[in-house]
């Protein structure tokens, strides 16, 4: 099983968190921080596994991780799940991300944690690995967004002329944030 | 300026969307909590808005906000409201934020469960996926026993996507509901072998998971995992399969045995590392199962061994750490192989990942020997010294000392060498395990009595040089170090050279500043160093040194006495009043010594941790019963607080009664004796426990001058290396001397005696340095033995461990008992889309009839079983080749077709020792398993043809010696897989003729539409529609029914399911359906076609085969049974020619084809007949001769109602049709008769409704 998967920059933000067991909303975040404290300090050519210890669930849990440019992907697992299996899963979530947003950059993760969770829902569900073919993943994500555009999506077409009257060029409307367009490096899969 | 007016209003209207509140957080760093705030305000005034996508707007962004850490569940109503709308973009959301923030303690989630349910028998798949994905996030028990049938359903649903989906939530149901997990496993079970690798894949995984918990009930499926095992190509099932394995190998060897050789097989094939490692795990696992020592078993551990080597070398480093992890489960059972790569594994120490180093620590445990132990500590001590960071240096420190003690001490040769290592140990800063350290002090100065004068020696400098220890505050840790050494000091200081010195060290001022708990301790034992130095100078007259010594008592111990901690301020004032009496005895020169001992006299025996706790409670004693009457308030002021004392050091938690007379004290001593003479456990100290030294082995050992060559008074200088040598050295000569013995002995008797110069030494030639008592620890007499300390009561997969054996093989068994149903307040959910669910959920609520049906068919199985055993002694030997190659055939085509009909393996009674028939074949040549395969197969085919219009005739079926043969005979089997094609051909003919015969009457069977559950009643929804000598065709009772609403207004939809069979020897081909439209019913033809035009059937019908089609006609007025005139056009083509054949034939819908079955809930159901606005109508049955049940199902099956509440003989039904009309009915029996009560708001619907009903039972 999975207990939690967490994404969050070199810095510790989280970009996307899943518990697929209860915390308390300051429990999550200190669990957060902690595991990013336990993260980051590791160099990236040492092994991608930590004991999670006292974290969540005890000895029988396991940090599995990948960093990627800018961004940690964390999975909580138990002694069920293989190593190198859900490295591999790791692996094919990002190549995921990076199918359904071309070329995913941390960007997209922090404008669209929804569409982040939607995909991820395809791979993992309560805790257990739903779908591990690429393929699959990606045509039912994307059979869902044309749903979701065949009925309007969310913002439909009044909204959207209203965020463009929102965005004129107001004075207090700050433009030109400053955000860098740092993609996340899909490295080609390890030979496992 | 308007502008800006105008975009505030605008904004007001349409507010935020997330990304522009994450662009505003990004913009506000300074002040972002105020920002948030002020768009959690805004939050919830869109959240009061009536408007749906503003409020699933605003759910989003609380999705959002709650990540970032802040509570939102005040929104939860809102999650609520959003999760209900039907669009799919809104819904999505909704159930994103509630998997995200719902949990057990969310009181709206039982507002939920009419909503999920809904969205579960949603027609759009997407809505049941986002259902299900957000269920498992936040199911509780609740959810889970009012959902479990639902869900059940979508296991069979017609969408791979749905399937799996289903498949894998029902873990999470069977953890909230463990009821559930009988009724759900055979269809779990059938989903292993699902077409789509998925749904499949997902199944594993459920099983897997429970297996991991309970596996022994889990057994019983090997030989299918072992199938899936050989045929799967998918890697993650493969990993979870092998894993599987690795669990359910320890409950049964010879599985592992059967294992070993795919596995290895495996190793060498496999490309995949992680699949590759998980291999070698099992093999680890399975090797580790069977009994050690098997010689052929040898090759596979070097293997294993090898493999990990290469993981270990690897640069990449998980491969290394996994590597590590596997090494360290084989040297469990074989310490040897791993042993012979320590070189690596120490290298692996020097690795600058800690995650690695702590992996080879771990394996370091396993490898010492008393050969290498010190040198292996030695080397780990110089870690210690480099290690930077506390976690790993203390990570060390436990490591060291988890080897130094594992297994009472086992490798430790020289206790002295060890107390020196402790004492090294203490002067690691800040480290947390101060009192692991002195528990270990503790433990060897008590158990290992030869060392007890050395031990003392070293605390007593220890207490001399506390000051370097709790000089810093940081250290704090380790001055629990103290309190071990002040109590050896005390407690042996009759080995104390000088124990005024250490008395004097153990009043300083200083002590004050240590733990509570610590400076009791100092106190109770200056008290007994007390003792000792006034029996030193017992008989000296006069003696000053004795009055110096009290003195210096009474002068500092009533800084104790004022000590905030009670504990120490007690003793204290107790011993002080004591020193001060005996301080008079002294100057009145009274011999107070022989006294003062005797209070301290006694020896204290270690006691194992869980004595206490294993002492039998005597028969008649009940500990609950008050002995007394409760005790007064003022009564418990006289209890100690020991609390802290018995904390740190349970063993001397005995509390010594220092009133206690001489007399008494030695009448105790001698009943000690006693009882430590007859207990063999007890290793008795040699006679002079007073000696600093036993005499065995002081003659080769040079200990003594040692210890006074030690520099012990510079504490802190590491004096372990020089035991190194000295072991070293020690050896030698005692391995020189040995030589010379065994030269002698030599000549006496050769052969026995083992060479031990030749070669390195072995373990057993090692003496210890010392002759050393370990002393057991003391265990209760009869104590209990038991394991059972460790388990977690609270574990939730304790409620899984249910049988499920039981479940599968049916055969002296316990089949599911009504209590276990699901519960289904509906029995069958609205908008059913195949007729397999439709099936399925017809079958629950008539599990009732199940039980008759299961006894009757006992015997018929044990009959069965007895042929069957009796075929198998005699064909044992004889015909075995004939009876393979028609068996094999046979037996693939009988399970070929239990799958079509998508009906579910169930197992047979004979699944218990099937497993073991399938796990003994190993060693038994393959031919006697075949036999299985013939026997059972005719046995089934025997049954069926005897149990006539039963539905299933192949259901209780094996599928067990197909696993053997797709395992063992892999070779055998692909040459004979053209032989088997050919025959399966025929067999496939003979079969279906056998139907004919079966299904001859009006009332046709089709086989395999009935479920496994099917109770006896075989009731079809299939009626033959018309027949020729070329066809057969048969039309489902369309059951299939559902209306599109806002579509066409008035016109509903009925799907008409036909089946199609060739009965002729040829091939049937351009079949067209064609019927005559009536005003009211009309056929949905595609686009384009005329009204007239025919419909082409999408398939071809080769000789025998028999194949579905479906099709869908447009109804408008529903309250007549309607009847279409139609045809069949087809072209029957044999070798020689081919002609055109037609088939008339007469659809009839019944008004109860359209009826949904649609749940309802009695309140409900009240309220509808209150109403009012229903019109009656009733009807009467008479001899009707069935049970109660039995009726209701056959009306609910047939009729399409849906039990709402049932109260003895008397049961109210609910239905509603396409087109919204509620039809009630109250069915109630007495002696044969059973009258209906029905209202519909349609009264000419009703009447046809009940003519029907009437029909049906008058067929019966």
């Amino acid at each position: 099983m999975i207990k939690a998967i967490l994404i969050f920059n070199n810095h510790g933000k989280p970009r996307l968190i899943r518990f697929y067991q209860y915390f308390a909303e300051d429990m999550q975040q200190q669990i957060i921080r902690e595991t990013f404290h336990l993260v980051s300090k590791r160099d990236d050519n040492v092994c991608n596994f930590l004991e999670g210890g006292s974290l969540i669930g005890g000895s029988d849990y396991k940090l599995i991780y990948r960093h990627y440019a800018t961004l940690y992907f964390v999975f909580c697992v138990d002694s069920s799940e293989s190593e190198l299996g859900i490295l591999d899963l790791i692996q094919v979530f990002v190549e995921t991300l990076d199918k359904c947003f071309e070329n995913v950059c941390e960007l997209d993760l922090i404008f669209h944690m929804d569409k982040v969770h939607y995909i991820l829902q395809e791979v993992v569900m309560g805790g257990m690995v739903l779908e591990t073919n690429m393929n699959e993943i990606v045509a039912q994500v994307e059979l869902q967004n044309r749903m979701e555009k065949s009925e309007g999506g969310l913002s439909t077409a009044p909204a959207r002329a209203v965020s463009a009257v929102k965005n004129m060029n107001l004075p207090e409307i700050p433009r030109n944030i400053n955000i860098g367009d740092i993609n996340i490096k899909v490295p080609s899969l390890s030979p496992f | 300026m308007a502008l800006k007016i105008v975009k505030g209003s605008i904004d007001r209207m349409f507010d935020k969307n997330l990304q522009d509140l994450v662009r505003g957080i990004r913009n506000h760093k300074d002040d972002e909590a105020k920002y948030i705030s002020t768009c959690i305000d805004e939050i919830k005034q869109e959240l009061k808005q009536d408007n749906i996508a503003v409020k699933a707007n605003a759910v989003c962004k609380l999705t959002y906000l709650q990540m970032l850490g802040y509570d939102v569940s005040w929104a939860a109503f809102n999650i609520v409201e959003v999760m209900s709308s039907s669009k799919f973009t809104y819904k999505r959301i909704g159930y994103l934020a509630a998997s995200q923030c719902f949990h057990e303690g969310t009181d709206v989630i039982m507002l939920t469960t009419n909503q999920i349910r809904k969205d579960l028998s949603s027609p759009n798949q997407y809505d049941t996926g986002v259902a299900l994905t957000g269920l498992s996030c936040f199911v509780t028990p609740d959810l889970a026993r009012d959902l479990a049938n639902d869900i059940m359903t979508l296991m069979s649903h017609t969408k791979p996507y749905i399937r799996k989906k289903a498949v894998l939530i029902m873990y999470k149901v069977f953890l909230k509901y463990p009821e559930s997990l009988r009724p759900a496993f055979p269809r779990l079970k059938e989903k292993l072998e699902d077409p789509d690798p998925g749904v499949q894949s997902a199944a594993v995984n459920v099983i897997c998971e429970l297996a991991r918990r309970n596996p022994k009930n889990y057994l019983s499926l090997a030989p299918l995992f072992f199938k899936l095992m050989t045929s799967s190509t998918n890697n993650w099932v493969l990993i979870k399969i092998i894993k599987l394995f690795g669990a359910l190998t320890p409950l049964e060897p010879r599985l592992g045995k059967k294992l070993i050789e795919p596995l290895t097989n495996l190793i060498h094939s496999t490309s995949a590392m992680s699949l590759l490692y998980e291999c070698v795990n099992t093999v680890i696992a399975v090797l580790i199962s069977l009994s050690s020592g098997m010689p052929n078993h040898s090759a596979s551990i070097q293997l294993c061994v090898q493999k990990l080597r290469i993981l270990i070398e690897d640069s990449d480093q998980n491969l290394k750490y996994l590597g590590l992890l596997a090494m360290s489960k084989i040297l469990k059972t074989h310490p040897k192989s791993v042993q012979s790569h320590k070189d690596l594994i120490l290298q692996c120490l020097d690795d600058k990942d800690e995650s690695i180093r702590l992996r080879a620590l771990d394996l370091l445990y396993g490898m010492v020997s008393k050969k290498n132990l010190m040198e292996i500590v030695k080397k780990l001590m110089l870690h210690v010294d480099k290690a930077e960071g506390t976690t790993y240096r203390d990570e060390l420190l436990t490591k060291i000392i988890d080897i130094c003690s594992q297994s009472n001490f086992q490798y430790i040769t020289n206790f002295e060498w060890y107390i020196s290592i402790l004492v090294e140990l203490t002067r690691l800063e800040g480290t947390r395990h101060g009192h692991l350290i002195a528990s270990q002090m503790l433990d060897v100065a008590i158990r290992v009595k030869a060392i007890r004068g050395f031990a003392v020696a070293q605390m007593a400098t220890l207490l001399d040089n506390a000051h370097l220890l709790t000089g810093n505050t940081q250290r704090n840790g380790i001055c629990e170090v103290l309190y071990a050494a002040a109590w050896i000091c005390g407690e042996f200081s009759e080995h104390l050279e000088d124990p005024m010195q250490t008395l004097e060290a153990m009043l300083r001022p200083k002590v004050a500043t240590l733990p509570g708990h610590i400076q009791a301790v100092y106190v109770q034992n200056a008290a007994k160093l007390f003792a000792t130095v006034l029996r030193k100078h017992d008989g000296e007259t006069e003696s000053q040194a004795a009055q110096e010594t009290s003195q210096l008592l009474i002068d500092r111990l009533p800084l104790f006495v004022q000590s905030a901690n009670l504990e120490v301020q007690e003793r204290a004032s107790c011993i002080l009043q004591l020193v001060k009496y005996i301080q008079k005895l002294q100057q009145k020169n009274v011999e107070v010594a022989e006294e003062v001992t005797a209070l301290f006299a006694g020896e204290l025996n270690p006691v194992a941790p869980k004595a206490q706790k294993k002492v039998p409670i005597p028969e008649g004693l009940d500990l609950d019963a008050w002995i007394n009457e409760p005790p007064s308030e003022s009564e418990s002021e006289d209890e100690k607080p020991k609390a802290v004392f018995a904390k740190e050091e349970p063993k001397h938690s005995r509390s010594r009664h220092t009133e206690v007379d001489e007399k008494e004290l030695a009448r105790r001593r001698e009943v000690r004796k006693q009882e430590q003479a007859n207990n063999p456990f007890y290793i008795k100290a040699s006679p002079s426990s007073q000696k600093v030294y036993d005499a065995p082995g002081v003659e080769h050992i040079p200990v003594v001058q040692i210890d006074l060559s030690v520099p012990l008074k510079v504490p802190g200088m590491p004096m372990s290396d020089q035991y190194l040598k000295l072991e070293v050295e020690r050896r030698q000569k005692e391995k020189a001397e040995r030589k010379k013995k065994e030269k002698k002995k030599k000549r006496e008797k050769r052969g026995k005696e083992r060479k031990a110069d030749s070669g390195p030494e072995s373990e057993e030639d090692i003496t210890p340095a010392h002759q050393v008592d370990i002393v057991t620890e003391e265990m209760p007499e009869n104590a209990l033995p038991s394991d059972d300390d460790d388990k977690d009561p609270n574990d939730p997969h304790k409620a899984l461990d249910i049988d499920l054996d039981n479940l599968l093989s049916g055969f002296s068994s316990r089949p599911l008992a009504d209590s276990e149903k699901l519960p289904v307040r509906t029995h069958r959910p609205e908008a059913l889309k195949s007729p397999a669910e439709d099936r399925d959920s017809e079958s629950v609520p008539q599990e009732t009839k199940k039980k008759s049906g299961k006894e009757k068919k006992k015997d018929k199985e044990k009959d069965r079983k007895r042929s069957k055993e009796e075929k198998k002694k005699k064909k044992k030997h004889k015909e075995v080749e004939e009876e393979l190659l028609e068996s094999q055939p046979e037996e693939a085509v009988q399970s070929e077709e239990t799958k079509e009909a998508a009906a579910p393996p169930t197992s047979t009674s004979a699944e218990a020792s099937d497993l073991d028939f399938w796990l003994s074949s190993a060693p038994v040549p393959p031919a006697a398993q075949e036999v299985t395969a013939p026997s059972s197969a005719a046995a089934a085919v025997d049954t069926s043809s005897a149990a006539a219009p039963e539905s299933e005739p192949d259901e209780p079926k094996d599928t067990e010696p197909e696993d053997t043969k797709s395992s063992k005979h892999k070779k055998k089997k692909q040459k004979k897989e053209k032989e088997e094609k050919e025959k399966k051909k025929k067999k496939r003919h003979h079969h279906h003729h056998q139907h004919h015969s079966d299904a001859g009457g009006e009332d046709s069977v089709q086989n395999g539409t009935v479920e496994e559950e099917e109770p006896l009643p075989p009731m079809s929804n299939y009626s033959l529609l018309a027949e020729n000598s070329y066809i057969k065709m048969m039309k489902e009772d369309a059951d299939q029914v559902y209306d599109i609403q806002g579509n066409h207004q008035d016109e509903s939809k009925v799907v008409v399911s036909v089946i199609f069979e060739n009965k002729s020897d040829s091939f049937l081909k351009s079949m067209e359906f064609n019927v005559l439209d009536s005003l009211n019913s009309k056929l949905q033809r595609p686009e384009g076609a005329g009204a007239h035009d025919s419909l082409t059937v999408p398939f071809q019908l080769p000789p025998g085969v028999s194949n579905e089609a479906r099709f869908v006609f447009s109804v408008q007025s529903i309250i007549m049974p309607q009847k279409l005139k139609g045809t069949l056009t087809f072209i029957v083509k044999s070798d020689e020619s081919s002609t055109h054949e037609k088939l008339d034939f007469k659809l009839h819908f019944t008004c109860t084809s359209y009826l949904i079955t649609t749940p309802c809930y009695s309140d409900a159901y009240a309220k509808l007949l209150e109403s009012g606005d229903l019109k009656g109508s009733s009807l009467r049955l008479e001899g009707i001769n069935m049970p109660f049940h039995h009726l209701l199902a056959r009306i609910c099956f047939h009729h399409h109602f849906s039990v709402v509440e049932r109260i003895d003989s008397c049961a109210s039904m609910y239905s509603r049709s396409i087109q919204g009309h509620h039809v009630c009915l109250l069915v109630k029996t007495s002696d044969q008769t059973v009258s209906i009560d029905a209202k519909c708001d349609e009264p000419s619907l009703l009447g046809n409704v009940l003519d029907e009903i009437k029909q049906t039972f008058s067929k019966c």
